[in-house]
């Protein structure tokens, strides 16, 4: 096969080579069920303890018996959001989020109103997509019991500020739950720092496998279970576990603590080099989310104007490029992303973006290759259309 | 997702560009929903003498559009008129199914250019 060239880092990242390695035994000889008594199940309950403390380490968690594995960052955002407002109704019914949410939160949230008679509160963000804290603590009322704001956008890679909404969710004594899919492993996540009470991961964006989950729920944060069986997870998510991905999470967690520091650097470094060359040399593209320590190290986001994403896509994709879009064509609906439109952008040019985003074995040349190929297929796509006058 | 048929379309598009000195443009579509497609025609005794396309839009709205201007060349208006969305479909080896909906409008494109080139003629004779 011809070299491909992966920048769709915020989608999935490859398996790291150590984390597959750590895993195969518990795919093959390492098969026992970590609830049984003996031997085989013993020591699978030994290896997920360890792994646990791993991914506790990544978040600096008081303790590792704060950390829930699910079977995806989805799960687990439906374990903190339905898991709380079970666990809360009598106190109150009112949920406040954002309107730029991974859909794992948004449809959750949704389904809460949908069917669960919740009422929540969509906060509005500002161009380069930030909430306004004002705004937050304007909205929460007696009957609020969670307020989800996730910590870095899939999308356009603003980070929040949420230890500022941790300190506001704590004075109206109301949990505040981030999903910080996105942000661990690109920024640092140090949950007591930041002061949050649940907080959800995925291993799949770290260099670890598909199909793993967790998330973290401080002491002493009530939490109605959501999946119902064995007492796996200290009741909290019944299933056998999923051995060899909460193993290869475990790994994954430990290589990103330990990469953070470099894989930042190199990244930031990469990331500002592309901003600015694309700002060079295309006409009318437009960066989409804010710049500098406010936007994640890996994202970068342009909407180019007079073209439709899916087209840019299928064109890079000719030349060996996996990145992706915010255009309706690629998302299955009609509309074009609910990120982008909340900016404040019209259709048209929403539907015309591209998100490059960045991994830790992204290469300069692998960069370069991409900053070289970009401006000829964007005017190739302008030359055919109508809305692009020269 | 796509047929090669339309991997080639959209790779290579045929009578793709803008028509300075064309009889009549068709357009349909809007920017809201992410397709807009134009068509420029040169008419001569009734039949599609020359056409050119340019599309907004994603990989199915530009294999459309190259195939319909295909199909449509040269033939009379009244043949042109019957050019259905399935026909170009099927000359495309077929749409997923999402795209045969909302990418599917080069064949009204040319309906709509036929219909002004008709009624601007019917104006000129009226006057």
């Amino acid at each position: 096969m011809d070299k491909r060239y992966y920048f769709d880092h915020a989608a999935t990242t490859p398996i790291d080579e150590k984390v597959f390695q750590e895993m195969e035994p518990f795919l093959t000889e390492e098969f026992g069920n970590p609830s049984s008594i003996y031997q085989e199940g013993q020591k699978a309950n030994q290896t997920i303890m360890e792994a646990r403390e791993k991914v506790q380490d990544l978040i600096n968690a008081e303790d590792s018996r704060e950390i829930i594995f699910t079977g995806s960052g989805t799960e687990a955002d439906n374990l903190a959001i339905k898991g709380v407002a079970m666990a809360l109704k009598d106190k109150g019914k009112h949920i406040i989020t954002s309107e730029i949410e991974h859909h794992a939160v948004l449809h959750t949230c949704e389904f809460m109103e949908k069917h669960l008679g919740f009422d929540v509160t969509y906060l509005e963000v500002d161009g380069d997509g930030f909430i306004d804290l004002e705004d937050l603590e304007n909205s929460i009322r007696d009957d609020t019991i969670l307020i989800t704001i996730m910590m870095a956008n899939n999308e356009i890679g603003t980070i929040q500020p949420v230890k500022e909404i941790a300190e506001i969710a704590k004075d109206h004594e109301v949990y505040f739950h981030t999903d910080a899919v996105q942000a661990a492993g690109q920024i640092e996540v140090d949950v007591q720092e930041l002061g949050v009470d649940l907080l959800t991961l995925s291993a799949h964006k770290i260099n670890g496998p598909k199909g793993v989950g967790a998330l973290y729920v401080k002491k002493g944060v009530k939490l109605i279970p959501q999946m119902n069986g064995g007492a796996q997870e200290r009741k909290r998510r019944g299933g056998t576990e999923n051995l060899a991905g909460i193993v290869g999470f475990g790994k994954a967690a430990e290589l990103a603590r330990k990469r953070l520091p470099e894989k930042q650097k190199k990244l930031i470094k990469l990331r500002d080099k592309i901003i600015s060359n694309i700002e060079e040399n295309i006409s009318k593209a437009i960066l989409n989310g804010p710049r500098g320590d406010k936007r994640l190290p890996n994202n970068v986001n342009f909407c180019f104007r007079y073209i439709e994403g899916e087209s840019i896509l299928l064109n890079l994709d000719f030349l060996g490029i996996a990145a992706s879009s915010g255009s309706a064509c690629t998302s299955g609906s009609l509309e074009p992303s609910h990120v982008l439109l909340s900016l404040g952008m019209s259709h048209e040019v929403a539907h015309g973006s591209l998100r490059i985003s960045l991994g830790y074995n992204t290469t300069e040349e692998e960069v370069d290759y991409l900053l070289d190929k970009l401006p000829g297929v964007i005017q190739k796509i302008r030359d055919m259309s109508p809305l692009y006058d020269g | 997702m796509y047929s090669d048929k339309v991997m080639d379309h959209f790779q290579n598009p045929r009578n793709v560009g803008k028509m300075e000195d064309a009889d009549i443009i068709g357009e349909v579509g809007n920017p809201t929903c992410g397709d807009i497609i134009k068509v420029y025609m040169k008419i001569e005794d009734d039949h599609i003498k020359d056409i050119k396309f340019s599309t907004f839009g994603c990989g199915a709205a530009v294999a459309t559009s190259s195939m319909v201007t295909e199909l449509v060349k040269g033939k009379s208006l009244d043949d042109a008129l019957k050019v259905s969305k399935d026909q170009v479909a099927e000359a495309l080896d077929g749409l997923p199914p999402a795209k045969m909906h909302c990418s599917n409008l080069a064949a009204d494109a040319i309906k709509d250019a036929i219909e002004k080139y008709r009624s601007d003629s019917e104006e000129k004779d009226e006057e």
